[in-house]
């Protein structure tokens, strides 16, 4: 597996995948209007008080399922200049959550400096990390160490339990190192009691279904992780596939994409709209564009013009009131218990 | 009709068997998901239990939805195959255990 940009797909292309959702072949009800109905419409944001900073699209894996089409020749990487601009934003705007993500934020070299000057303001800071990353290079292999100094929590990827299915979804080899990356981060106190270091793993299907119910799944794992591996983390976050990206290439390819999309669409929760999660989270792009989400950056819709739409000219108060964009693709974050970078909404 | 007896989009239309017969069909559905909630038995349990009677009454809708349902409750292949050796067993066990019968009308009436 590599990248789709790698492999000139057309679904390298935002308009195309646009194209593709909003004019798929099949009947589907526009999710604008379902919210229209609900009088929803347009949505706005609540507060702004998560920033999901994406600090470049490198990555040492090639997931099947990566909805950023990140890999290691993605070169796309956040200066350090767009850095301090997000660290001034994050100071002057009561930000109360720094979500760092990727690629592989790790991977970023100014990826610590940031982390270290984040650490004295107070905010929670968050690193999605992809596990395999701290066993990738030597230069990684202290980060154990780094995020637990900086009492930074992580939010890792697991989608099974088990060795065939993570590596169907991840990578041959993934599993096993992923399970010698918990340890580690076990080792240095991360989800140990009496701790305060947290440990969060993501759940997102291995195919074309949603998942199931969360507490249920976490119960499952906790078991499993613990005396197959004996392995601790503190909550599962269930999130359900976007299709969107290398997702929406394995739908077309496996035949699966009208059945997912129609899937999406029955499934959809009138009660969770409330709670979706661009309503209080700004996405930012590597190269300091604004994004509703992280969905919404890499089919490249940024927030709407008249709102500011870059960091050198944030504006907490335009942001506020912007309208959501919106397409077919958010009938993902609406399936059932609802879907966000937290795992359920309702 | 349809060419076919089964058409696997016939099975998103299940709760229409209300429009027929509604109080039935309601207390049917409702009774459906009080069984399936978590219980002395956990949803998952319950999820594989109704795989492995999937199979035993062979109704492809049954299949169809609890092969979706048991992954997205998280299990296994091998778990899943498993449940289906149950179901298999005991429908095989249920041929073989009536050999007994055949052997005592066997024994009463041979000399
Ligand atoms: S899903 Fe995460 S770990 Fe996998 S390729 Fe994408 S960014 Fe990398
Ligand atoms: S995809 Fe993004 S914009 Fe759409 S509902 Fe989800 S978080 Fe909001």
């Amino acid at each position: 597996m590599s990248s789709l940009l790698s492999r000139n797909s057309n679904l390298s292309l935002s308009h195309e995948q646009i194209q593709l959702l909003e004019e798929a072949p099949f009947k589907l009800e526009s999710f604008s209007s379902q919210l229209k109905k609900l009088g929803h419409f347009p949505l706005k944001p609540t507060e702004i008080d998560i920033l999901q900073i994406n600090m470049g699209k490198m990555c040492n894996q090639t997931c099947r399922h990566c909805h950023v089409d990140a890999g290691p020749d993605r070169k796309e990487i956040m200066s350090l200049e767009t850095l301090e601009q997000c660290l001034e934003i994050i100071k002057n705007n009561n930000i109360s959550t720094v979500d760092l993500t990727g690629g592989a934020p790790e991977m970023n070299p100014h990826f610590r400096w940031f982390v270290e000057q984040l650490s004295p303001l107070g905010v929670k800071t968050i690193d999605r990390c992809n596990l395999t990353i701290i066993t990738a290079n030597p230069k990684y292999n202290d980060l154990p160490q780094f995020l637990a100094q900086h009492n930074v929590e992580v939010v890792s990827s697991l989608p099974h339990y088990s060795q065939n299915h993570t590596d169907r979804q991840r990578g041959n080899g993934v599993f096993e190192k992923s399970i010698k990356a918990l340890r580690m981060l076990n080792e240095v106190g991360y989800a140990k009691e009496g701790n305060d270091l947290k440990l969060n793993l993501v759940y997102n299907p291995v195919g074309c279904f949603l998942p199931g119910n969360q507490k249920s799944l976490e119960q499952e794992f906790k078991k499993r992780l613990r005396m197959d591996f004996g392995i601790e983390f503190n909550q599962l976050f269930c999130i359900t596939n976007m299709p969107i990206s290398r997702y929406l290439e394995y739908l077309i390819e496996s035949g699966n994409y009208e059945s997912y999309m129609s899937t999406l669409v029955n499934a959809f929760n009138p009660s969770v709209v409330k709670g979706v999660m661009c309503r209080n989270t700004l996405s930012i792009g590597w190269d300091g564009y604004i994004y509703d989400c992280d969905f919404n950056q890499m089919l490249d819709l940024k927030v709407e013009s008249s709102a500011a739409q870059h960091v050198s000219d944030f504006d907490l108060n335009l942001l506020t009131q912007r309208h959501i964009r919106l397409g077919q693709h958010c009938y993902a974050c609406t399936a059932g218990s609802g879907s966000s970078c937290g795992g359920e909404t309702l | 009709m349809a060419e076919n007896y089964y058409v696997d989009s016939d099975l998103s239309k299940f709760p229409k068997i209300t429009e027929f017969q509604k109080e039935l069909g309601d207390k049917f559905f409702s009774w459906y998901s009080s069984v399936f909630a978590e219980g002395a038995l956990t949803a998952r349990e319950k999820s594989l239990i109704a795989l492995a009677v999937s199979h035993a009454v062979q109704c492809p809708y049954c299949i169809d939805a609890y092969t979706q349902d048991t992954l997205q409750k998280g299990c296994t292949e091998e778990q899943m195959m498993e449940a289906v050796h149950v179901s298999a067993a005991i429908r095989g066990g249920a041929s073989m255990v009536h050999g007994v019968q055949m052997m005592n009308k066997v024994k009463k009436i041979s000399m």
